[in-house]
């Protein structure tokens, strides 16, 4: 289920604006991986571009490739659409369908691909999926109330539940705990932590405790100034990042000397 | 998308007031209070005003329909010429009928169209076309209805009459479109037509604002999950709008339900209970009886125009209630928690 991700010579655009420069890394399959840098830096657009999210927003475009397991996502007959269906997202801010009860949540991706589902084939699938998501015990008893009645740390772990119903290869989470209190986002980084043995995760954060605790590999995007456009420093194991990095910025960094 | 703006403003914020104005301001709030008493004032007179304008309306109308109301019947009949029915609410009814069958069917061809120009401006037309498109909506909700019924009655009605002799000989067999279709083109379904060109603008206006409403949050949630342009329009815009829709529809509905000139310049009244949408002579509304009869009307005919006026006013409280508890069914699931 899991897949590897290979990025070559990547570079995003605003409109004229130049976001992100010159990416090149490999995203290894059952593994997570963080990004980690300062506010701006082009962290969420690069992300975005892992399954063509960017493309929603005017004037944003890339050159280069991003290949799945040697497909790339970029290539002239690829649908976007069909991307997104492999490659699945959360979001900073939880976002479940308020107009959705949290059953209907779960399944909204599911109705997505018109594949016909029996009644108890939906309800067995709600229930595995929000058991993936830690979510079950919480919410068995009310699983036709609203999404939004949840608590913000549920309400995330729903958007998890919904983003793996669909059984996705690859997860993007795009800060899923800068939401949440410490305990929610104790309970997201455990869920994390067994998701991973199926699925590529890539995580955005600007907690560091959190990239130690969570990823086995950590990427490092900086940016030189206003205007200029994010980079990626580094990319290495996560003990070796936050031990010793081979880049004098990354270690001011993680240091907390800057950024 | 996250923020992009910077998080680590705080004291460095070149915009934050000097230390100590704070201790002042906390002190001084005296300006701030005031001003949201009186706020609160105004809005409550408002509120009380409205509520007490709606009675004043009810009350007229009932003291000057009271009349006709207790009048009796063979009275009412030997007073008034165009009276011919057995008792006022013989009378009413037919027009009660006739305003709600108006109203319906504006609506029924109204909104779909105008849910679909909205979606199209909100979410699927280029920026400067959206922008256009929107302004070209606006400029029609400025046309006054005389000329909406001068255009159907001296434009309209003669062009669509084919269209209604084609219905009527391939679909008679539904009721709607039964019995001998008129030459004129002066009937119900031209009336229809024109009183929905008359409440598009505002319908289509409403949704487009509440279609531009939907959180980019939803909408992405749905893209993210691998919905196509109409799919996300039908996960995440149309159940958020809904509320919006009808409230839409109901103040368009309001519109069509008061209309009096269109109608009046267009449809040859007729005082049946009758859905024949294409037959002349069967229907007429309450607004338009009233502009028709009011200026021969005797004393005894002014009440009982008023009465069809009260039942008019009624019929509009009711709409609008209803409209309310529609939206307030699912609130939970609304999105505005
Ligand atoms: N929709 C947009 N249109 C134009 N420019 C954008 C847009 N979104 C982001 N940018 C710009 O792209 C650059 C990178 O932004 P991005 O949101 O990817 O940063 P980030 O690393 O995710 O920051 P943060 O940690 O604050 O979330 C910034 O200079 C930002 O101003
Ligand atoms: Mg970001």
């Amino acid at each position: 289920m899991a897949q590897r991700i290979d990025v070559k010579d990547l570079n995003i655009f605003y409109g004229s604006f130049k976001a992100v420069a010159d990416v090149n890394m490999t995203i290894e399959p059952r593994s997570v991986t963080a990004f980690i840098g300062p506010s701006g830096c082009g962290k969420s657009t690069f992300l975005r571009t892992l399954n063509r999210m960017h493309e929603v927003i005017p004037g944003a475009r890339v050159e280069g490739t991003v290949a799945v397991e040697g497909v790339d996502l970029y290539g002239s007959e690829i649908d976007p659409v069909a991307v997104r269906r492999q490659v699945g997202m959360v979001f900073q801010r939880p976002n479940p369908f308020p107009t959705m009860s949290i059953a209907e949540n779960v399944l909204a991706g599911i109705r997505l691909n018109n594949r016909k589902m029996s009644k108890s084939e939906g309800q067995d699938l709600v229930e595995q999926s929000l058991r993936g998501a830690n979510l079950w015990n919480e919410v068995k008893d009310r699983l036709d109330r609203p999404g939004s009645g949840l608590s913000g740390g549920q309400q995330q772990r729903l958007c998890i539940a919904r983003a793996i119903a669909v059984k996705p290869q690859v997860l993007l989470m795009d800060e899923p705990c800068s939401a949440l209190d410490p305990i929610s986002t104790l309970a997201i980084e455990d869920l994390i932590a067994e998701l991973k043995s199926q699925y590529t995760i890539v995580i955005v954060t600007h907690n560091m405790q959190q990239a130690a605790r969570v990823s086995e590999k950590t990427a490092f995007f900086n940016i030189a100034g206003t205007g200029q456009p994010g980079r990626l420093i580094e990319i290495d194991d996560t003990a070796t990042m936050f031990s010793s990095p081979k880049e004098q910025a990354t270690e001011d960094y993680i240091s907390g000397r800057f950024g | 998308m996250t923020s992009t703006q910077p998080r680590t403003a705080g004291s460095t914020d070149p915009d934050a007031p000097p230390a100590g104005t704070t201790a002042k301001r906390l002190k001084s709030g005296h300006g701030d209070r005031g001003g949201s008493r009186v706020f609160r004032w105004v809005s409550t007179g408002a509120g009380v005003l409205i509520l007490v304008i709606l009675a004043a309306v009810a009350i007229f109308l009932v003291q000057r329909a009271w009349p006709a109301i207790t009048a009796d019947p063979e009275e009412l009949a030997s007073r008034i010429s165009w009276f011919r029915a057995d008792s006022l609410l013989g009378f009413v009814g037919p027009l009660v009928f006739g305003t709600l069958l108006a109203a319906a069917l504006a609506l029924l061809i109204a909104t779909p169209i105008a849910i679909g120009i909205a979606l199209f401006i909100s979410h699927y037309a280029p920026r400067r076309l959206a922008n256009a498109l929107g302004y070209v909506v606006d400029l029609l909700a400025a046309i006054p209805s005389v000329v909406y019924g001068l255009w159907g009655g001296l434009v309209l009605s003669p062009l669509v009459t084919p269209v209604w002799q084609w219905l009527g000989d391939w679909f008679g067999w539904i009721p709607l479109f039964g019995g001998s279709v008129s030459p004129t083109g002066r009937v119900m379904m031209t009336v229809g037509v024109v009183l929905a060109v008359m409440i598009l603008p505002i319908i289509t206006a409403i949704c487009r604002e509440v279609f531009l409403q939907t959180p980019r949050l939803h909408e992405e949630a749905a893209l993210a999950l691998g919905a196509t342009q109409w799919e996300m329009v039908r996960m995440a815009v149309l159940p958020f709008a809904r509320s919006g829709i009808v409230s839409a529809a109901m103040l368009g509905m309001g519109r069509a339900l008061g209309e009096t000139m269109a109608v009046l310049m267009i449809l040859s009244p007729g005082f049946a209970y009758s859905f024949q949408l294409l037959v002349a002579g069967k229907q007429q509304t309450i607004a338009a009886n009233i502009a028709a009869q009011f200026p021969e009307a005797n004393q005894t005919g002014v009440a009982t125009l008023i009465a069809t006026g009260l039942a008019l006013f009624v019929i509009t409280l009711a709409v609008n209630m209803a409209a309310r508890a529609i939206v307030a069914r699912r609130k939970d699931f609304s999105g505005a928690n």
